[in-house]
């Protein structure tokens, strides 16, 4: 980045910021999913848990697979929330009509990507972390009780996200804010073939290399390993590294070229249309 | 010798093969310190060209220069030089003026921002209304903010589309009063695109006139008058837009 680049990434994590500070309701709608999912596999895991002790069922066990339906819902919305946080702060511009103004600024395309992927963390602390808590509290299931692999595993999936919502980014350049739904449902559209509740092995053979090229799938079979044998799977955190690299660059790319296309059709004077 | 505020060379655009150009062939040499006006019926292609001109849009031919550097290779270090008001973009209405003006001028990298943000607000009369939300402004105190937000940076070139529409004949006058004054105390170089004729001919010190694309005649106001027998401009737009010629053009041709 060019001198001033630091200053203009804060310009536009100061206009976010801003917003929340007046918003309640943006602040709440952040935590709310979040809680809300954890809230419902929390009553999930412990009916199903109850009934297999009442079944005889090993105690033990039982803590292991509310801890890895819990630590699965909780790492999920660490992606889906960096998706979103990336996603919908664009979309504040493109609602407000503000997006004209950015693009006529000197800010380059690459800072504003660094202010949505700012804006992302922000999104991603504030939404997950009363989550993260109320299931302490709750199911005394602590997040961080698989160790410190538990960071590496919330950073490949907050770059996961963060190549996700370069893509929706680029979509909407692309076709305008018609496709802002796609904000919200991509991520959840890729949950069956992620891992996040079972193995990569549950799925049929054909779609487990689908599933193997999503640094998600890697992640929660690191989460699994973790929780179910106490080691941390090297493998998987490599490939989960080496595959956000892929698709970062790759959507990178994609966001650069449609933003380029946008500047030859006109798209950035009428997006909000 | 300085290089223009604006020069335009060859410039077209056209959005479609199977459409007729936005702009074709335009050419001009804007110096520093004019103004000058864009004058057009609506299609006549002024919003495509303030849009490359801010590097906004790319020409399908032909090349913008502005402050010296080329648009198409160095386009950040000249936005960081110039600005842009439009009623057409807005500011985000959840956050307070002083907000907006400050997320402005931390992307323009302006130096002591809360002072020149001070500045601002006092000689646009808007320091009553620094912690207001900019949703909740009338129109004429949104085209001051709009104004302030594009002074932030101390432009040396100003783009201005259509700056005082919707404005009561009041608030209008104000503006334009404001902008003469601005101009005259800062050396800016001022382009405006406008529908109303007396605000044109009161600003500009040379008027483009565009029509279909292409810049069908120029000149200062006075000139244009006198080229074509009128005593205002708004009679010689209608006599280009509805391509009666002018005096000159009827005497060759008599």
């Amino acid at each position: 980045m060019t001198g001033g680049a630091p200053r203009r990434v804060w310009g536009l994590v100061y206009r976010h910021l801003a917003l929340y500070r007046r918003s309640w309701p943006r602040l709440l709608e952040l935590m709310y999913w979040p809680v809300l999912q954890m809230l419902v596999w929390g009553f999930v895991t412990s009916y199903i848990g109850g009934n297999i002790g009442a079944a005889g069922g090993a105690a033990g066990a039982l803590g292991v697979a509310a801890g890895v339906l819990l630590g699965g819902v909780l790492l999920w919305e660490v992606s889906l929330r960096s998706q979103m946080g990336f996603s919908i702060s664009f979309l504040e511009e493109v609602w407000s009509r503000n997006l004209g103004h950015i693009f006529v600024s000197p800010l380059r395309p690459r800072e504003l990507v660094a202010g949505l992927a700012c804006m992302s963390v922000v999104r991603v602390v504030v939404g997950v972390l009363p989550a993260v808590g109320l299931a302490y509290v709750l199911y005394r299931f602590g997040l961080f009780s698989m160790g410190p692999v538990v960071v590496a595993f919330i950073a490949a999936l907050l770059l996961m996200g963060w190549a996700v919502a370069l893509g929706v980014v680029s979509l909407i350049l692309r076709y305008g804010a018609g496709a802002e739904a796609l904000a919200w449902s991509i991520l959840m559209g890729i949950t069956p073939i992620a891992a996040v509740f079972y193995p990569v092995a549950v799925l049929p053979s054909w779609l487990q290399p689908v599933s193997l090229a999503l640094p998600a799938a890697h992640v929660f079979e690191g989460m699994r390993a973790a929780l179910l044998d106490g080691r941390v799977a090297w493998d998987h955190l490599a490939w989960a590294f080496a595959l956000d690299a892929f698709w970062l660059a790759a959507m990178a790319w994609v966001f650069l070229s449609q933003f380029r296309a946008a500047r030859v059709k006109g798209a950035l004077l009428n997006i909000g249309e | 010798m300085p290089s223009p505020a604006i020069l335009v060379e060859a410039l077209s655009k056209r959005y479609r093969n199977d459409a007729p150009p936005a702009v074709s062939d335009l050419s001009f040499s804007m110096p520093r310190g004019a103004t000058w006006g864009l004058l057009g019926g609506n299609g006549a292609g002024k919003t495509t060209t303030i849009a490359m001109l801010l590097g906004l849009l790319v020409p399908t031919s032909g090349r913008v220069e502005a402050l010296g550097h080329d648009m198409a290779r160095d386009r950040f270090a000249a936005l960081a030089r110039m600005n842009f008001s439009s009623p057409y973009l807005a500011l985000p209405s959840r956050l307070s003026v002083a907000e907006n003006l400050r997320v402005y001028a931390h992307l323009y990298n302006v130096p002591r921002a809360e002072k020149r943000i001070a500045e601002l607000a006092e000689q646009l009369q808007l320091t009553d209304l620094l912690d207001r939300p900019s949703g909740q402004l009338s129109a004429g105190q949104k085209t001051r903010v709009a104004l302030a937000k594009a002074l932030v940076n101390r432009p040396e070139l100003l783009l201005l589309d259509e700056p005082t529409a919707s404005l009561d004949p009041d608030t209008g006058d104000w503006v334009r009063t404001w902008l003469e004054r601005y101009r005259a105390e800062s050396g800016c170089s001022i382009l405006l695109a406008s529908h109303n004729m007396a605000e044109v001919e009161r600003l500009c010190g040379h008027v483009l006139m565009l029509k279909q694309g292409r810049a069908v005649d120029q000149g200062s106001p006075a000139a244009l008058l006198q080229r074509y027998g009128r005593d205002d401009l708004e009679d010689v737009f209608l006599d280009i837009a509805r391509g009666r010629r002018s005096r000159e053009e009827a005497a060759v041709l008599a």
